[in-house]
């Protein structure tokens, strides 16, 4: 007796609210069952990785430094996945923001440099992630080189470049030989909001983003060309918007966010710049902004939840001695559960007797 | 400072390189020319590796680690295969999803054996032939997997295009609604076609960690998954085509690693970005040159019956 997927004519905003919620629950339900299999009880397992970080100041507010740099970049990517551009690279372009605006902060490090030099950081780290992120825009218009494929090499081309800067000429000359730069100046470095702990006015720039995208994205012209390009590109031609404008603009949007959240990475939690300045969050981001619907306010509800999954992932570290890669395994399963979840929305699955199949 | 031994021992290890990504481009190659885009590539690679290792060091049998690799592979491309194919869902976002599950799951695998070895899987030595100068090594010093992977070569290029059931794959790449409409199970011959994807991912990860670099590290594949998908654009979907971009860029990986031996006061990160350079360059010409050319024409495109 197969079983046939039959679209619905008017997907019910119930179903489309609930499907996340769907999806959170099914990850649990298979995260319950990995603990199980690797020999760990798991409602100790579950409490350690999802109950305690929820329940003490400090891991609060790791919460929001974690869901600051997901937010900012998962923002980014909503523009490019509306527009059915498939920009992965969001991990270079914020390791490509974190190097343009860490010169700036090296180049002043020691002088009298006023306040300004924080803001130009961050100016020249949305400029440096929106450059490199148009690079793989620039190749498909131009050529019509797969945007998926190159942004994703482009990440390990950033990767090594930060590698050759911290190990070499932005290498700490006082720093016993270790791979990392001096510590950015007091006017190099992100504001801390409550005085004493690691929150940061790095979630302020991502509410401000939050605001501003849901304004273009909904209200504006701008978002309706992006939306359309997206979904009826040849209605979109006929209707005068430009496809290679829109290219060029949400991977340079994308790349300006991911950059930003780079380098207020690097200016804010980190200090400095490090080999490896990000647990993934360029790939992350992207599981946030599914998870969000592509829309603002939801890919700031998932960023937090995925921040949820980066900090129990380090507390089951230490007092499960599980390794990080959970983390990696709920977030995939959160992905595969969120796709499939927005398919059984859009779809009803009927039972078909006697008909053949497909 | 050239001999002609070290020369041939350049040239094997061009091959044994070239070898990895051969197998995975090939089994990509065909879940592409039934019409399924599989971006899990990497994740079924690095799957692949893990249980392989997991498998061949705790049985002491490389056979069986290869096996359990295969298998593993295959495994995960049944998951990508019931979300993108059977769910219709978005095969872009299914396949970043398989690859994110899979390293996370390989991690967890791999965890227990980190920091052991095996014994590499043997070589062919043919007494009179492995030591010919310049090419013996390359052609008759190599271990199974790259014996294998030509094999797969061969049965890939015959099969799909001299074979009933290659037809039909590429039928159904072309115009899954056309193939529909004769009678041919579309979306069972496109999970076939991806499980063959999975299983090649896994052999190449098999090769990777049971032959290549005989150990276990959770970053092993460093992104030969993805340089395997961008071969298959490179060689236009045809897979005589593979085996020149496979050496091209097997070629290229083991040049860099020769220059940073020799130093010559080049940056070794510079060295090390050059397979992934060379892979936006060349996917920058083929795309020029080609415009779209060769490419399946229902590539991406999910399949729902009566829509």
């Amino acid at each position: 007796m197969p079983l046939k997927l039959e679209r619905q004519e008017n997907v019910p905003l119930a179903g489309l609210v609930a499907a996340p919620f769907v999806a959170l629950a099914v990850t649990l339900v298979v995260g319950t069952v990995m603990f199980a299999v690797m020999g760990r009880d798991p409602v100790e397992a579950f409490r350690i990785y999802f109950v305690d970080p929820l329940s003490d100041a400090y891991t609060l507010q790791e919460l929001v430094v974690k869901a600051g740099p997901l937010l900012l970049i998962g923002i980014g990517l909503a523009f490019c996945y509306r527009a059915n551009r498939w920009n992965i690279g969001a991990e270079g372009q914020y390791v490509a923001g974190a190097l343009a605006g860490s010169w700036l902060a090296l180049a002043t490090h020691g002088t009298e440099a006023g306040p300004w030099v924080l803001p130009a950081m961050l100016v020249l780290g949305a400029l440096g992630g929106a450059a490199y992120g148009l690079i793989p825009a620039l190749l498909r218009v131009r050529f019509g080189a797969s945007e998926i494929l190159t942004s994703l090499m482009l990440v390990y081309v950033a990767q090594l470049g930060l590698d050759y800067l911290v190990r070499g000429p932005w290498r700490d000359p006082a720093g016993f030989n270790f791979p990392q730069s001096v510590s950015f100046d007091a006017v190099a470095t992100m504001p801390l909001l409550l005085g004493e702990g690691r929150l940061h006015a790095g979630i302020v720039i991502g509410l401000i983003a939050v605001a501003a995208a849901t304004f273009v994205l909904g209200r504006t012209l701008v978002g309706f060309s992006i939306e359309l390009g997206g979904s009826a590109p040849r209605a979109a031609a006929f209707a005068g918007f430009h496809e290679k404008r829109v290219t060029y603009g949400v991977f340079a949007v994308s790349g300006a966010l991911a950059g930003l959240a780079g380098i207020i990475e690097v200016a804010g939690p980190i200090g400095n710049l490090q080999p490896s300045i990000s647990p993934g969050y360029g790939f992350t981001a992207i599981i946030a902004a599914m998870l969000g619907r592509l829309h603002p306010v939801g890919i700031l509800v998932a960023s937090l939840v995925l921040a949820l999954t980066y900090i129990g992932g380090e507390a089951a570290q230490i007092s499960l001695r599980m390794p990080f890669d959970v983390t990696r395994v709920f977030q995939g399963t959160l992905l595969f559960a969120i796709l499939a979840a927005d398919v059984l929305v859009r779809y009803r699955i009927r039972r078909v007797e006697g008909t053949r199949h497909a | 400072m050239l001999d002609a031994a070290m020369v041939g021992a350049v040239l094997a290890s061009v091959v044994a390189a070239a070898s990895t990504l051969l197998i995975a481009s090939l089994g990509e190659l065909v879940a592409e020319r039934a019409g399924t885009l599989n971006l899990g590539v990497e994740g079924m690679m690095i799957v692949g590796a893990a249980v392989g290792y997991a498998t061949g060091y705790s049985s002491g049998s490389l056979l069986l680690g290869t096996l359990a690799a295969v298998l593993a592979g295959t495994a995960l491309s049944l998951v990508f295969a019931t979300l993108a194919i059977w769910l219709a869902a978005n095969q872009v976002a299914s396949g970043l999803a398989t690859t994110i599950l899979g390293l996370g799951l390989a991690g967890l695998i791999g965890a227990p054996f980190v920091g052991t070895r095996l014994d590499a899987a043997p070589e062919l030595q043919v007494p009179g032939l492995t030591d010919l100068p310049l090419l013996g090594e390359a052609l008759f010093g190599q271990n199974a997997f790259v014996y294998a992977s030509l094999a797969l070569l061969a049965l890939v290029s015959w099969g799909l295009a001299r074979t009933r059931a290659g037809l039909v794959i590429r039928a159904v790449g072309e115009s899954h609604a056309a193939a529909h409409a004769l009678g041919h199970p579309v979306r069972r011959i496109r999970t076939l076609a991806v499980m063959f994807g999975g299983a090649c991912a896994g052999l190449a990860g098999a090769h990777l960690s049971l032959a290549y670099t005989p150990f276990w590290a959770s970053d092993m594949t460093s992104g030969r998954g993805w340089i395997a998908l961008a071969l298959v654009v490179f060689s236009a979907w045809k897979p005589l085509w593979l085996l020149a971009g496979a050496y091209l860029f097997g070629a290229v990986s083991i040049l860099q690693l020769h220059v940073q031996g020799f130093g010559f006061g080049i940056p070794p990160q510079l060295l090390s970005a050059l397979p992934y350079l060379a892979t936006v360059v060349a996917l920058v010409l083929i795309s020029a040159l080609k415009r779209g050319q060769g490419a399946p024409a229902s590539l991406g495109v999910p399949f729902v019956p009566d829509r």
